[in-house]
């Protein structure tokens, strides 16, 4: 009875009693889920165009906050460390497409799939042994996003939000509305569709596979880097960040692999669910339910839906 | 072999008259019967706003090598995938040996002896031939996890009988050079032989045949030819087939059945398939 | 001269389904197993505690998960996790019963990540590719975290781990403090092969086929009648039973404790790739990943400092430690561009060069 009450109506009541919490709840289940939707963003992005699975878009913002942090703590000036983050990212697509890809186009989509662990495990160790295991501070300040939080009155207690969550939101919003008309509107974006359609009729129609390639997976780390400053901001730069990258993962089978407001939607489910799921029903079983609630979410829809919210239906053939 | 399905047939209740036994060029020797093995009724079937078959209905009789015949896109394949319950058809049904299931999956079809080869070679690549052809045993196998683990006893006596009707089929497809290579290794015409070899080691009782001979030059057709023949005579094996070479299957088959958009415009042997307008229209494509 | 299959005739189907047909590679496996009992008699204990029982417990764990992956064609991110389950379940039936030997309890334990494999592996039914590595990943933390988060599963200790506690075979303690690494390593040697043999047979017969033609082309599978989902379900059941089993060494035969955060995720990694360069589909391969992803780092400890300290450069554990994920990480992407077979294929080119030597043909 005690069990069954702490699961179906004490949270609630909680809720009711507690409107603040609930609403700072929220709030913070959203800009995870923000932050979730950018990660599985970039996983969308490549998947579109080049059918790659990419596992290490978890490492990629790692690694890209990494560099930016790297090179302001040489002396290089914020804006300038940022240009020439988003040069690495650049130079890193370019051998990606080189080094990876090229030797393995027409292989079977899992084999792609395991070759981004190998870039997974390399790029973790390139970046410790470049700058170092240990964790480090995001330069917020000088990439002049704010910083301080706004307060308000709520139901009898007061709900915070931090103008930096507020930034990351606003920021995420645009960066998807950008990448949304890109790939509708612009030429190149359509090639992008062509080829993720079909490589050998891309290919077949004149599109240069290698040069789309490179772009998307640039387009990719400039989105790592994005989503890379944004979390960095908010907790610190560590290779822990990985971890909490795969939940994009999750967030694309809600979300399907190739849908852009389905990496949206599915990231707002997951980052609302999981900071309710913890903060209210938690406690119930020890706590710390934020570690796998993703998945568990995931593991049902594949059970029983497993196109995702928003792709179609499988039809075999032999 | 031949004479148990006839004896297990003698209790089937699909007995049905239909027109005259099959002419043609057929070999007069050759085990046939009126006994309908396989009876396909006002079949459709539609993915989404997509009709694959419209109403089609035909029978396999015991015995017969029936041929399917029309121009792409007439739905044969998916016909073919109804059959072996790849995919189930939205309306109509399928009797074979005189039962319906409508929800039947591959696999039981497979266990009912209905036994299959794909349009593009469907081999398992990175096996041996000979490992391909042993796959196609795994419904006669019966030893446990238990005996499988220690490889003593039941498995090995097992296994070495079934490797032995596998060398059977090997000697009779003439493949014995090729046992031991993986059979993505191996040329077009030779993995078509290996996969009727596959077919084959399920000893169906109906043989579907998805352009058995597509993609080969006329000296593997022939060989081809031979085997479906001899298949067909010496074990006693219904056989259905998907062709192209009008050649081909006016010396083979019995009887042949038309599709077009997925209609059947046609049934009957080869001569008289032959001399059908509508057959000679969808082939000549007459304006609709 | 000495590799040569000339004059051996195979007379029979039963000689000629042997694992090993060639009488070289029979007397070659042999001497291997007799050399591995010698140095168990010989060895040191740095080479036994630090190389050999990890090495063995380690390939045991990669045969399981090549079962999953190779012969099944079904990827697993979850490997950490099922070695988990059975070192779990391995301590709690040996502080429930102490009075049975736990050898038996070792061997036990796989059967309870066996039945969590079949569990997590029933979406395998509908889904494949990186659709069901995500499924594996939901096994991965959902299971670290029961192992943090149920006291129950280590008997409510402060610490929260769990502990090896002493016991013995033929009155010679074999878990525990006291339990020497002679000891230790003659058990996982046995267990090993035992093991090995059993996997083996597996592959070689019925079920390896079935496994294979449902990894291969799993619709033409299923038209020749074989069930995906029992054949599936079987894979997932066998692999995590070796898993689990190679999982409950770890614990007892080797660490003689553990944490949960041993089973993490990386674990996963680190097997799932000792697999992708030993070779997928190849038991052998297991072997041979494993010694490769395992020693990597001691090697690099070794020769590394060997190289720089002359020119008065020192290198770090951390060092080594970036350098091995470097290592492994472009070895992965090397492999699986050019020999997606792995070492195993490697060695099997290597053989058949041996055994028509002097000639190329």
């Amino acid at each position: 009875m005690d069990l069954l009450s702490q699961i179906f109506v004490e949270p609630f009541a909680l809720m009711v009693e507690m409107p603040d919490l609930l609403v700072q709840t929220l709030w913070e289940g959203f800009v995870s889920g923000v932050l979730y939707a950018l990660i599985a963003l970039g996983f969308v992005l490549i998947f579109k165009a080049s059918g790659v699975f990419n596992f290490a878009q978890g490492i990629m913002v790692v690694f890209s906050a990494l560099t930016l942090v790297g090179f302001y703590a040489m002396g290089v000036p914020a804006i300038l460390a940022l240009v020439l983050a988003i040069g690495v990212m650049f130079v890193l697509a370019w051998t990606v497409e080189r080094v990876v890809l090229r030797p393995l186009v027409n292989q079977p989509d899992i084999i792609l799939f395991m070759a981004t662990f190998g870039l997974t495990y390399f790029l973790i160790g390139f970046g410790e042994l470049v700058f170092g295991g240990e964790p480090k501070q995001m330069i917020t300040d000088e990439l002049f996003l704010p910083t301080g939080a706004t307060e308000f009155d709520l139901g009898g207690g007061y709900v915070r939000i931090q103008h930096l969550d507020v930034a990351a939101a606003v920021i995420a919003s645009i960066m998807i509305a950008v990448l949304g008309v890109f790939f509708s509107k612009t030429r190149i974006g359509r090639a992008l569709r062509a080829v993720a359609d079909s490589h050998k009729a891309a290919l077949s129609v004149g599109i240069s596979l290698n040069q789309i390639w490179v772009i998307v997976w640039f387009a990719a780390g400039v989105v790592a880097l994005v989503t890379g400053i944004m979390w960095g901001a908010r907790s610190d730069v560590s290779f822990a960040l990985q971890i909490i990258a795969l939940k994009a993962l999750p967030v694309l089978i809600l979300g399907g692999f190739t849908s852009i407001p389905g990496a949206i939607v599915g990231g707002l489910i997951i980052g609302l669910g999981e900071k309710i799921g913890e903060f209210y029903w938690g406690p119930v079983v020890g706590g710390g339910i934020e570690t796998w609630f993703a998945y568990v979410i995931a593991l049902i829809f594949l059970l029983f839906r497993p196109q995702g919210l928003f792709g179609e239906k499988i039809i075999e053939r032999v | 072999m031949s004479a148990d399905h006839a004896h297990s047939f003698a209790a089937a209740d699909a007995l049905e008259e239909t027109a005259a036994p099959a002419g043609g060029g057929a070999p007069a020797a050759r085990a046939r019967s009126d006994e309908v093995l396989l009876s396909v009724e006002n079949v459709s079937l539609g993915f989404g706003g997509v009709k694959a078959l419209t109403d089609v209905s035909f029978d396999i009789r015991k015995g017969e090598i029936r041929a399917i015949i029309g121009p792409n896109g007439a739905g044969k394949t998916s016909m073919l995938n109804c059959i072996n319950g790849f995919y189930h058809p939205t309306e109509g049904r399928i009797t074979f040996k005189g039962q319906t299931r409508p929800k039947m999956r591959p696999h039981e079809a497979a266990a009912g002896g209905i036994a299959r080869t794909f349009q593009n070679v469907a081999l398992f690549k990175g096996m041996s031939t000979l490992d391909n052809i042993m796959t196609g045993r795994s419904l006669k196998m019966r030893t446990n996890v238990f005996w499988q683990l220690v490889r003593f006893g039941p498995a090995t006596r097992e296994e070495v009988e079934h490797r032995r009707k596998v060398e059977d089929i090997i000697d009779f497809l003439q493949i014995q050079h090729i046992r031991k290579t993986p059979v993505g290794k191996l040329p077009y015409g030779l993995q078509k032989r290996v996969e009727l070899g596959r077919a084959l080691a399920m000893e169906p009782e109906l043989l579907l045949l998805d352009e058995p001979m597509a993609g080969m030059n006329l000296e593997e057709k022939e060989d081809m030819s031979r085997f479906i023949l001899d298949v067909n005579q010496e074990f006693g094996t219904t056989i259905a087939l998907i062709e192209h070479d009008m050649g081909v299957v006016m010396d083979l088959s019995d009887r042949v059945v038309v599709l077009e958009y997925g209609r059947k415009i046609a049934d009957g042997t080869p001569d008289e398939v032959k001399a059908n307008q509508a057959v000679i229209d969808a082939y000549l494509g007459v304006p609709h | 001269m000495i590799y040569r299959e000339a004059g051996q005739y195979k007379t029979s189907y039963e000689a000629d389904r042997a694992v090993f047909p060639l009488r070289q590679d029979r007397i070659g496996i042999a001497l291997i197993i007799v050399a591995a009992y010698a140095a168990g008699v010989f060895g040191s204990d740095f080479l036994l505690q630090a190389v050999l029982i990890p090495f063995l417990i380690f390939s045991l764990a990669a045969i399981g998960l090549n079962i999953l992956v190779g012969y099944a064609g079904l990827l697993s991110l979850g490997t950490g996790a099922f070695m988990g389950v059975g070192a779990y379940a391995c301590y709690k039936l040996m502080t429930a019963f102490p009075e049975v030997n736990v050898v038996v309890w070792i061997l036990m334990s796989g059967f309870f990540s066996a039945a969590v494999g079949v569990f997590f592996g029933l979406p395998s039914l509908r889904i494949k590719g990186f659709y069901l590595a995500v499924a594996t990943l939901a096994a991965q933390f959902f299971l670290q975290w029961s192992f943090n988060r149920i006291p129950w599963l280590y008997n409510y200790n402060i610490s929260g781990a769990i502990e090896a506690p002493l016991s013995t075979l033929f009155g010679v303690p074999i878990t525990g403090a006291t339990a020497t690494s002679e000891a230790r390593y003659f058990v996982v040697l046995t267990l090993v092969i035992g093991l090995t043999w059993l996997a083996s047979n597996l592959v070689h017969g019925r079920i390896g086929r079935q496994w294979m033609a449902i990894r291969d082309m799993d619709i033409a599978a299923e038209l020749i009648g074989i069930r995906p989902l029992t054949a599936k379900l079987m894979a997932f059941a066998c692999s995590s039973y070796f898993v689990g089993v190679a999982g409950a060494m770890m614990v007892f035969l080797w660490y003689g404790g553990a944490e949960y955060n041993v089973f993490n995720i990386d674990q996963s990694f680190f097997i799932l790739f000792m697999i992708i360069i030993g070779g997928l589909g190849s038991l052998i391969g297991s072997f041979m990943g494993a010694a490769l992803i395992f020693m990597l780092p001691i090697g690099l400890g070794i020769v590394l400092p060997a190289i720089t300290e002359p020119f008065g450069l020192t290198v770090g554990a951390a060092t080594i430690e970036h350098l091995r994920f470097m290592i492994v990480g472009a070895l992965i992407i090397f492999f699986l561009i050019v020999e997606p077979h792995g070492l195993a294929r490697l060695w099997q080119i290597g053989k058949q060069k041996l055994r028509v030597w002097p000639f190329p043909y």
